[in-house]
C-alpha cells in the first residue's frame, strides 16, 4: 500500500463524511462549514490525478466565490439571534430508498463495465494546455461562456433588488 | 482495496451524486438544495478529471470541468437572487411553505 493509495482513502473517508454532514446536517452553518471540508478534500482528488489548475480554480471559485455567496444567503435570510438555523428534511426514508437504488444501479454499472484504459497519462502542468484550448478549439463556449456570466450578473442583481 | 485506478474515483463521484441527489430531493430549505447542487456539479467534475487521465480524453476534461465550474458560479448567483426575492414576498425559505401564486 503505497503513499497514493493511503492518500486516496484518507481523503475518501473525509469526503464522504463531510458530504453526509452536508445532507443530514439539521443546522444550516454546521451544513455550510463540512461543504468547506468537502470542497477542499475534491480539490486534493484533482491533485491525485494531475489537474493543477483545476484543483485552483476548485480552491478559488467553489471556496472563495460559491461558499462565500451560499453563507451570504444564509445570513441574510435567516435571523441569527432568534436561532433560526435549523432546518429539517422531508419525505427522508423514501428520498433514502430513492438515493440508495440510484447509486447503487451507478455503482454496479461502473463495477460491471469493462473500461478501456488508454494510457496513464503524467503531465508537468496543464495550464499552458488548457489556455491553448480555449482560444482555439473551445473558443466559441469561452465566448458564450462570458456572456453566461455577465446574464447572470445582471439578472440576480435584477431579482434581488428591492422593489 | 489494491491500485487506485479509474473505477475507485467513479465509485466515489457516484456516492457523492447520491448524496446529492438526497440533499435535492428531501431539504427542505432552499440554500441546502443548492449544496446538494453543488455536490452533484462535483461528482460530475471527478468524473471527468478522472477520465481524462485513465482514459485517453486528454486536457478536454480538464476544459469542460472548467465550463462546469462557471456554469456552477452563475447558477449560484441566479438561484441565491431567487431565494431572497422568496424571502422577501414570503420571509421563508423553505420551499414548502412557497406555496401560493402571486396574489
Amino acid at each position: 500500500m503505497d503513499f497514493y493509495t493511503i492518500i486516496f482513502y484518507l481523503f475518501a473517508i473525509i469526503t464522504l463524511v463531510s458530504g453526509f454532514i452536508v445532507v443530514t446536517s439539521k443546522n444550516i452553518m454546521h451544513a455550510a462549514v463540512s461543504l468547506f471540508v468537502m470542497l477542499f478534500s475534491v480539490a486534493v482528488f484533482y491533485v491525485l490525478l494531475y489537474a493543477d489548475f483545476i484543483a485552483i480554480t476548485q480552491i478559488l471559485v467553489y471556496i472563495g466565490g460559491i461558499l462565500v455567496l451560499l453563507i451570504f444567503g444564509i445570513m441574510l435570510t435567516h435571523k441569527i439571534t432568534e436561532a433560526d438555523l435549523k432546518t429539517s428534511n422531508l419525505k427522508v426514508v423514501p428520498a433514502m430508498i430513492f438515493t440508495v437504488g440510484i447509486t447503487a444501479i451507478i455503482i454496479s454499472i461502473v463495477i460491471s463495465t469493462k473500461w478501456n484504459i488508454f494510457s496513464t497519462v503524467r503531465y508537468e502542468t496543464t495550464v499552458e494546455k488548457i489556455g491553448v484550448m480555449f482560444l482555439t478549439n473551445y473558443l466559441l463556449p469561452f465566448e458564450v461562456a462570458s456572456i453566461v456570466l455577465l446574464v447572470a450578473l445582471i439578472g440576480a442583481a435584477m431579482y434581488a433588488r428591492k422593489k | 482495496m489494491g491500485e487506485v485506478g479509474l473505477q475507485h474515483y467513479l465509485i466515489l463521484s457516484a456516492i457523492i451524486f447520491g448524496f446529492g441527489l438526497y440533499a435535492l430531493i428531501s431539504r427542505r430549505n432552499a440554500i441546502l438544495v443548492l449544496m446538494g447542487i453543488e455536490l452533484i456539479l462535483n461528482a460530475a467534475n471527478i468524473n471527468l478529471i478522472a477520465f481524462s487521465k485513465y482514459s485517453g480524453l486528454g486536457v478536454d476534461g480538464h476544459v469542460i470541468s472548467v465550463f462546469v465550474i462557471i456554469l456552477a458560479v452563475a447558477e449560484a448567483a441566479i438561484a441565491l437572487g431567487i431565494i431572497l426575492a422568496l424571502y422577501t414576498n414570503y420571509l421563508t425559505v423553505n420551499l414548502d411553505e412557497a406555496n401560493t401564486m402571486k396574489d
